[in-house]
């Protein structure tokens, strides 16, 4: 069994969410403070969704100056497993941990819908139980979600098979349907929709469970939760 | 000596600019004609205490790169100003 972190800034909102999805796969969720500065015995660590610092500045222009945040970089450079979700995916990019930057969307409008995202790379520790094409419907809830970089970060991207996610419907202006990126060693992915609130399709898709799966490193002969 | 410093922070080249672009859509609306290129930014003032302009500026300049603008999507450029 692994011990995830679960990152809490202020102003975080979707640590129980992130924290019941590791727990529903059979791992343990820890909640991990933003001023703590060891992340000792902590075998993944979770971003989680809401408006670190209330989002002030830019999302993600505070949160990457918490203490924990040095932690977090100390860890993926070992080759940690760190996922960043909605605005702990803004947190990287901000942090540096992640490339481009997360822009408001465009149309300027808050999006909060579910979306079709299909699996672009399956060399990220959140999409390698998945398949190239598979499509997977997982909801969004961001006013500052369209994906952006310059052409050589783009090239790079994909040169590397870092862009893990495309929406098949572009919502929010991103780049290429940019809807998730990792890093180039693929321990470190952030992305705008939400996995954690696609873990049972009785509430609308069990979708996001392949991800987790792959972020908890779950053995891939396990048969996927199918409710 | 204290300085008092404005910085503005404004999207770069290329990138794009939702609220601008809706904003200069809204003003002939209300009116405004041939008023066009409208792009929105943040403006933040400061006092900085140095031991010259061009210190104050190396410091204001230095912490609009790291923490007031994202250098990947925003300039940043730092003024004395007036009061």
């Amino acid at each position: 069994m692994s011990r995830i972190g679960v990152v809490v800034f202020p102003g975080s909102n979707c640590e129980y969410d992130a924290a019941a999805a590791v727990e529903r796969l059979g791992d343990q969720a820890e909640f991990i403070w933003h001023t703590r500065t060891d992340l000792d015995g902590i075998d993944g660590v979770i971003l989680p969704g809401g408006f670190a610092h209330g989002d002030y500045l830019r999302p993600g222009a505070l949160a990457r100056f918490s203490p924990v945040m040095a932690a977090v970089e100390r860890f993926a450079a070992t080759g940690g497993p760190v996922l960043g979700i909605c605005n702990g995916f803004q947190v990287l990019v901000e942090a540096g941990l992640l490339p481009g930057a997360l822009q408001k969307n465009r149309g300027l409008t808050f999006l909060c819908q579910p979306t079709t995202l299909v699996v672009s790379s399956t060399s990220s520790v959140l999409t390698r139980h998945a398949r190239v094409g598979q499509e997977l419907v997982v909801p969004i809830n961001h006013f500052s979600g369209s994906y952006t970089c310059d052409d050589e970060t783009y090239d790079e991207l994909v040169r590397n098979g870092q862009i893990v996610l495309r929406y098949k419907e572009n919502p929010n202006g991103s780049r290429d349907d940019i809807a998730g990126v990792a890093n180039k060693a693929g321990n470190v992915v952030g992305l705008m929709p939400h996995p954690e609130r696609a873990m049972s399709a009785l509430l609308g898709s069990a979708d996001g469970v392949v991800l987790f799966e792959g972020f908890l490193g779950v053995p891939l002969e396990q048969p996927a939760l199918a409710n | 000596m204290n300085y008092f410093v404005i910085v503005d922070v404004t999207l770069r080249k290329g990138i794009a600019d939702p609220e601008g672009s809706t904003i200069e859509r809204a003003l002939p609306a209300l009116g405004f004609t041939g008023v066009t290129n409208v792009h929105a930014g943040k403006s933040f003032r400061f006092d900085v205490e140095a031991e010259s302009e061009a210190a104050a500026l190396d410091k204001a300049t230095s912490l609009a790169q790291r923490l007031l603008s994202n250098p990947v999507i925003e300039d940043a450029s730092a003024r004395i100003g007036e009061r």
